[in-house]
């Protein structure tokens, strides 16, 4: 059992506060992903958690044990690192037996010539040797066993260093950015692969990367960071439709959410870009809130109205089965992009005026600070009335 | 639209190849021709001058028995080198060069390493050490030589009278015929420690650290499972270089032996660069002392060879 427990953990390099008090609770078997963009501090929990890094505070569990000031080698955890970190002098055979060696031999053993003369040597290398074929055969890399790393496509190192942290059944996998430095259409494949390895192992995986739609398709809950601090932990659904913070909604998503700064009336509707929106939400009149709206959301109409984003079309792109729109709004700098089903869609020309309507519930509403604000009959939703500013 | 079409152009235009464009394509070809020359040309010209025809020359001179400033001289074959061969001195004069190239190589490589290794493992005053390293091989060794002197000198020598005071047995070391050569390959080592020490500390500083933390997960994590599993090996390519470099340096030793020991006593500190030098403009023998030359060419460009020929690929992991 390897669920992992991290509490409070907090590191600092110098003045610079890299995590705050981040805490959170992985369970065994899990793929968590943590999202972020680079610099929010995600590698490093990463390698606290390998120990390959110190916290400055805070404590961390793995399968109940506290782990705190114990070395990489005796927390039963794997890595694999964006780099591959394969030991470019030693063969694949090699590079993935080294772990094994190092665990299986003793250190008078491990010498060169003598070692093997020493009992007990051979029948414990032979075992290693047989372990890293099965596992090199699992990942179809048993033709690659003699090659060294420089002799290998980007995609096969990759696959060596997968090789050289399951070798040894851990009971977490790390894993640092491991498909960024393959090409496109690779990446998509070793994801499936991934993802395929982890329902066959069944071990907890750790998964770092700056790649959302990683994050969102290989999931079981995806973690998104921010400046060193845990913005929201969810399914990768759930982040995208009900995310807790706007640098969530913001950073999850492709083209971006729209964000509309607008303010309350009294009438309880909110006041934006030349038209109003009904606000479900039960808040004080004269908030300042900002309204997103995923591209999705909209949907073509006849007339302007409430509910309706009226603006003049900037700018066409054609995606094959989606159509995106960018629409110039009164009040807002950035244009409005409306993602529209191209068959649905009628022809849209440049300069055209368009009417784009948005259902109430599709709204996602943020205060001034940041924090979601969900009306008061969403079960999971925090509940927030705003009612002090009144 | 208009890309398409001239592509078109471009097809249309390969496929029947006017006499106009074969003409133009070969003055091209001419004009390419002659600013390449006239970019190597200097550097051609400054390398015939001053490196193959002087080594053509020692060839030539090798083959004749010219004496320094002799007007006349006559060409006597491959004499010089049998008498080259056959001479006592030469002989010695070989072995200990041999033998000193044996003790200094390893010798710097080892202490070189140690040092690097632990500036790098240290954090204060890294510079501090690494300036006091290196300055042996910046300063003069002709002046360090004279320095050496005073140090080793018999009876006012530091070295003798602290060794005398600890109760320990003392020696002339440059005039004694079993010290000379180890005192001499020691003051070699403490000339190119910096060198080394230098390379493999910019060695150091290029091994990814992705490395070593693979290494911590992978359980080589004590300070001698590193240094196998990644130090060592990743230094392999600067070890080379240094092995090399220095193999060249104490095949080339001149200055010490030259302001310390003449190459005496008899011959017992006597090596290539100094017989080579002595024959040819002390005893003005230039034949004899020209084939000692080629014997030396001979074995710098075997080192040359063997680093670009096997340990490059044994080295180097692609």
């Amino acid at each position: 059992m390897a669920e992992i427990s991290i509490r409070s953990m907090r590191k600092s390099f110098g003045a610079t506060s890299v995590l705050k008090d981040v805490a959170l609770e992985i369970a065994d078997g899990e793929f968590l992903t943590l999202l972020g963009p680079s610099g929010c501090g995600k590698s490093t929990l990463l390698r606290i958690l390998a120990g390959l890094e110190v916290q400055t505070g805070g404590s961390l569990a793995i399968g109940e044990r506290v782990v705190d000031g114990v070395r990489p080698k005796r927390r039963d955890v794997a890595m694999v690192f964006q780099s591959y970190a394969l030991y470019p002098h030693m063969t694949v055979l090699e590079n993935m037996a080294l772990p094994l060696r190092m665990r299986r031999l003793s250190a008078w053993q491990r010498l060169p010539l003598v070692g093997r003369l020493l009992p007990g040597t051979k029948v414990t290398a032979d075992q290693i040797d047989q372990d890293v074929r099965r596992t090199a055969d699992a990942l179809s890399i048993g033709h690659l066993l003699d090659r060294k790393p420089g002799q290998l496509s980007g995609g096969q190192r990759q696959r060596v260093a997968v090789g050289r942290a399951m070798v040894r059944q851990p009971a977490v996998f790390l894993m640092d950015e491991p498909l960024s430095n393959l090409d496109a259409k690779l990446r998509v494949q070793m994801r499936a692969e991934i993802k395929e390895l982890h329902k066959r192992l069944g071990v907890t995986f750790v998964y770092v990367t700056h790649d959302q739609s990683e994050a969102m398709t290989m999931s079981d809950r995806v973690a998104v960071m921010l400046d060193g601090e845990l913005l929201q932990v969810a399914p990768p659904q759930e982040i995208y439709a009900d995310p807790d913070d706007r640098r969530v909604a913001e950073f999850i998503g492709s083209p971006k959410i729209n964000m509309l700064e607008a303010k309350l009336r009294e009438d309880g509707f909110a006041e934006t870009a030349g038209t109003s929106f009904s606000i479900p939400a039960d808040l004080a009149h004269g908030t300042t809130l900002a309204l997103g709206i995923r591209p999705e959301a909209f949907h073509l109409v006849d007339s302007h109205g409430e509910n309706v984003l009226t603006g003049s079309v900037r700018l066409t792109e054609h995606m094959g089965s989606d159509l995106y729109v960018h629409l110039a709004v009164p009040g807002s700098d950035h244009p409005v992009i409306a993602r529209l089903l191209a068959e649905r869609a009628p022809h849209i020309t440049s300069g055209q005026t368009l009417h784009l309507g948005v259902k109430p519930e599709r709204l996602l509403l943020f205060a001034a600070d940041g924090r979601r604000l969900r009306p008061d009959n969403r079960p999971n939703g925090t509940v927030l009335r705003m009612k002090e500013h009144a | 639209m208009s890309i398409a079409a001239s592509s078109a152009e471009q097809q249309a235009g390969s496929a029947s190849v006017t006499p106009a464009t074969r003409a133009a394509l070969r003055r091209q070809r001419i004009s390419e021709t002659l600013a390449a020359w006239a970019l190597a040309g200097p550097a051609l010209l400054l390398l015939v001058t001053l490196f193959f025809l002087p080594v053509f020359a020692v060839f030539a001179i090798a083959l004749t028995d010219w004496q320094f400033g002799a007007s006349s001289l006559s060409f006597v074959g491959f004499d010089n080198f049998r008498e080259v061969f056959a001479d006592e001195g030469f002989r010695a004069s070989l072995i200990n060069t041999i033998l000193y190239a044996v003790i200094v190589v390893p010798g710097t490589i080892m202490l070189g390493l140690v040092i690097a290794l632990l500036i790098e493992s240290g954090k204060s005053c890294r510079a501090f050490y690494r300036a006091i390293h290196f300055l042996p091989f910046m300063a003069t060794l002709t002046a360090m030589a004279i320095a050496w002197e005073a140090l080793l000198h018999p009876t006012i020598g530091l070295v003798n009278q602290t060794l005398a005071s600890l109760g320990l047995p003392t020696a002339n070391w440059l005039r004694d015929a079993n010290t000379v050569l180890p005192v001499l390959a020691m003051i070699g080592i403490w000339q190119n420690l910096g060198y080394a020490m230098v390379l493999f500390l910019a060695g150091l500083k290029s091994i990814p650290q992705d490395l070593y933390d693979a290494a911590d997960i992978d359980g080589a994590d004590l300070w001698l499972d590193r240094l196998r599993t990644v130090t060592l090996p990743m230094l392999g390519p600067v070890t080379m270089f240094v092995f090399i470099v220095v193999a060249l340096r104490a095949f080339e030793t001149f200055d010490t032996v030259q302001v310390l020991t003449q190459g005496g006593p008899g011959h017992a500190s006597e090596m290539l660069l100094f017989t080579l030098y002595r024959e040819s403009f002390e005893y003005l023998r230039t034949g004899y002392g020209a084939s000692v030359a080629v014997v030396f060419l001979a074995i710098v460009v075997t080192l040359t060879l063997i680093q670009a020929r096997v340990m490059d690929k044994r080295v180097h992991y692609q």
